[in-house]
C-alpha cells in the first residue's frame, strides 16, 4: 500500500520546533486522541473515528478544542474607527453588546488577509474581541498593527484563553445541565451573539452562539486552567469529543470556507463565497476595497471573472482539494476550475467538494472531474451551498 | 501500538498474507495501515480470475482523508474478493485481519510466499 498523505497536517516537524501544545493537551491523550500537527500545534484529528464524531454532532453534541485560535481585545477611542478602516464588514452594525460580525480583512489588493469574526465588547463602541485563525497568527498580527498607526488602540492578544466548541442539536441542553447557572444566560442567546459570564463564572469565561458547523451550539472561552476540567464536565454530560477531521467534514457540509484553502491572499471575497459580508453601501475607506472592487468590475468585463459552488458526486470515489474540475469536455467551450476543498461526506454518504468555478457557470454545462487524473472523467452535480444544516439536506436528491 | 498477529506473512507497504488449508493466500492490510488511512469509505477490488504480478496496483482503498494503492505481493490469480467490503467497507477499519481481508489469491511460486516477512521483521519496520 502506498503511504498515505494526510491533508492539513504535517507528521514531520518542518519548522525544527516543537508543536505548541493547548490547555487541553492532557485531555486529548486521556480521551485517546490521535495527536497531529496542525499548523504547529499538537491537536487531536480525532479521537477513534472522525466518522462517528461527526455524526455524534450533527445527531446529539460534540466538542472542538480550538485553543489554538486567536483572541485578541482591542481598547481605545479609535477602537471602531480603526475596525472600520481593517475591515470590509462594517462594525458599525453592532448595536448591542456581545453582537458579532463575520468579516474578511484584505489586503491592498483586495485579497483575503484571513476571515474573522469581531464582537462588540462595551457599549461606548470602544471594546471589541476579534477571534481569528491560528494558522496566519502573524500576518493577521502585522496586519491589525500596519493599520493601527494613527489611531488611539490597543491591541491585546490573549494566548492564556482557552477556546472549547459546543455544537449539535442538544448541545445547549447538555451545556445547560452541565451549567445549571448558564441555562438563563444561554436560553437568551440569539445567533451569532455572545455573553460575558465573567458575573456568573468567574474572571474570563465568555460564551457565543457561533459555530463551524452548520449546527446549533455556542463557542466557550476560558482561562486556560479552567479548561481541562470543563472538558471532563462536559464529556461526563455526554458531549462527544470531536476531533479536526469531523470539524473539517462538519463545515464543509455547512458549506463554510476553510482558509488557505477555499481563499488566500491571491482570491478576491467575491470569489469564495463572501460577498455578502462586504458592505459596501456607503463610501467607507477600508483597506483593499478599491483594487476589490476594481478587479471584479475588470473580471466581468473581460470574462475571467469566477464563483464557488458546491460540486457533488453520487458514483464512487472522493473529490479531493486540487483536482482539476472540467466543463463541457470536448467542445470547443470547455472551461476549467478547480476544487478548493474536498471530502467524503458522513451525513450525506457520497463526496462532496467546494469549487471555484467560471462566474458564468449555468444548468447548461456539462461538469466533471477526473479523479485518478487517468483521463476518465466523472459527472458532477453542481449545488448552491451548504450541502447540510441542521442536521437536514439542502437539496433535492 | 498496532496489532501484528505472529501467524501472518507481512510486506512493508502494509499488507498481509494468510495461507489457507486449500493452498490459496488471504490478502488484507495491516492495522498500521487502517489508523494510518483513517475511516475508509471506498474500496475498488481486483476481478476474480485476474492474473497479477507483484507490485501491480491492484486495489484501491479511499479513505476520508487519502486514496492509497495497493499492490499484488506476489503473482498469481485472484479466486475470490470480498464483497461485504463494498457496502461495508469499514470492517477495515475494525476488523483489518478477520472480515476486512481484500482477496484470495493461488500464488504462482509458493517460494514468493514463503520469501514474506515474518511478524517480527514486519515489526521491526514500524
Amino acid at each position: 500500500m502506498t503511504d498515505t498523505n494526510t491533508q492539513n497536517t504535517n507528521t514531520q516537524d518542518t519548522d525544527n520546533q516543537a508543536p505548541q501544545r493547548t490547555p487541553l493537551y492532557q485531555s486529548h491523550v486521556d480521551s485517546d486522541g490521535k495527536l497531529v500537527d496542525f499548523s504547529g500545534w499538537e491537536l487531536p484529528i480525532n479521537y477513534g473515528s472522525q466518522i462517528e464524531e461527526h455524526e455524534a454532532v450533527r445527531t446529539d453534541a460534540g466538542m472542538f478544542d480550538v485553543s489554538h485560535m486567536v483572541v485578541a481585545d482591542i481598547k481605545g477611542a479609535d477602537s471602531k474607527a480603526w475596525l472600520q478602516k481593517l475591515l470590509a464588514n462594517d462594525v458599525n452594525k453592532l448595536k448591542v453588546v456581545g453582537k458579532a460580525l463575520y468579516s474578511p480583512m484584505l489586503n491592498e489588493q483586495g485579497g483575503v488577509i484571513d476571515d474573522l469574526i469581531v464582537y462588540l465588547t462595551n457599549s461606548d463602541e470602544t471594546e471589541y474581541r476579534i477571534v481569528s485563525n491560528a494558522a496566519t497568527r502573524d500576518k493577521d498580527m502585522a496586519q491589525f498593527n500596519k493599520v493601527a498607526d494613527g489611531f488611539d488602540i490597543t491591541v491585546t492578544e490573549r494566548p492564556e484563553l482557552a477556546m472549547l466548541a459546543v455544537q449539535g442539536p442538544n448541545a445547549v441542553e447538555k451545556l445547560a445541565q452541565a451549567k445549571p447557572r448558564w441555562a438563563d444566560t444561554l436560553s437568551g442567546l440569539k445567533p451569532f451573539v455572545g455573553a460575558d459570564l465573567t458575573d456568573i463564572e468567574g474572571s474570563d469565561w465568555f460564551v457565543a452562539r457561533t459555530g463551524y458547523t452548520g449546527e446549533d451550539g455556542v463557542e466557550v472561552i476560558m482561562h486556560g486552567d479552567d479548561a481541562p476540567a470543563f472538558f471532563e464536565q462536559l464529556k461526563a454530560h455526554g458531549i462527544k469529543p470531536a476531533g479536526l477531521g469531523a470539524r473539517d467534514t462538519l463545515r464543509m457540509e455547512a458549506g463554510m470556507n476553510l482558509y488557505g484553502h477555499d481563499m488566500d491572499e491571491t482570491i478576491s471575497p467575491y470569489e469564495c463565497n463572501m460577498g455578502w459580508t462586504l458592505a459596501l453601501k456607503d463610501d467607507r475607506d477600508f483597506v483593499g476595497r478599491t483594487a476589490m472592487v476594481s478587479k471584479r468590475k475588470q473580471a466581468k468585463d473581460d470574462q475571467t471573472a469566477m464563483k464557488q459552488v458546491g460540486l457533488l458526486l453520487t458514483s464512487r470515489g472522493v473529490l479531493r482539494e486540487g483536482m482539476a474540475v472540467t466543463i463541457n469536455q470536448g467542445t470547443d467551450n470547455e472551461q476549467t476550475g478547480i476544487i478548493t476543498s474536498g471530502t467524503f461526506s458522513p451525513s450525506l454518504k457520497n463526496s462532496i467538494a467546494i469549487a471555484r468555478v467560471p462566474a458564468s457557470l449555468s444548468e447548461d454545462d456539462k461538469v466533471q472531474i477526473d479523479l485518478r487524473g487517468k483521463g476518465k472523467f466523472v459527472d458532477v452535480r453542481v449545488l448552491k451551498l451548504p450541502f447540510v444544516r441542521n442536521g437536514k439536506q439542502q437539496f433535492d436528491s | 501500538m498496532s496489532n501484528v498477529p505472529a501467524e501472518l506473512k507481512y510486506i512493508a507497504s502494509h499488507e498481509w498474507l494468510r495461507l489457507e488449508d486449500d493452498g490459496t493466500v488471504t490478502v488484507g492490510i495491516t492495522d498500521h495501515a487502517q489508523d494510518l488511512l483513517g475511516d475508509v469509505v471506498f474500496v475498488e477490488l481486483p476481478e476474480v480470475g485476474a492474473n497479477i504480478s507483484v507490485d501491480e496496483e491492484i486495489s484501491v482503498v479511499e479513505s476520508v482523508k487519502a486514496a492509497s494503492d495497493v499492490y499484488a505481493p506476489i503473482s498469481g490469480e485472484v479466486v475470490a474478493v470480498n464483497e461485504s467490503l463494498e457496502d461495508d467497507p469499514e470492517i477495515i477499519n475494525s476488523d483489518p485481519y478477520g472480515e476486512g481481508w481484500f482477496f484470495r489469491m493461488k500464488p504462482d511460486n509458493m517460494e514468493d510466499y514463503e520469501a514474506l516477512m515474518s511478524a517480527d521483521e514486519y515489526e521491526n519496520e514500524l
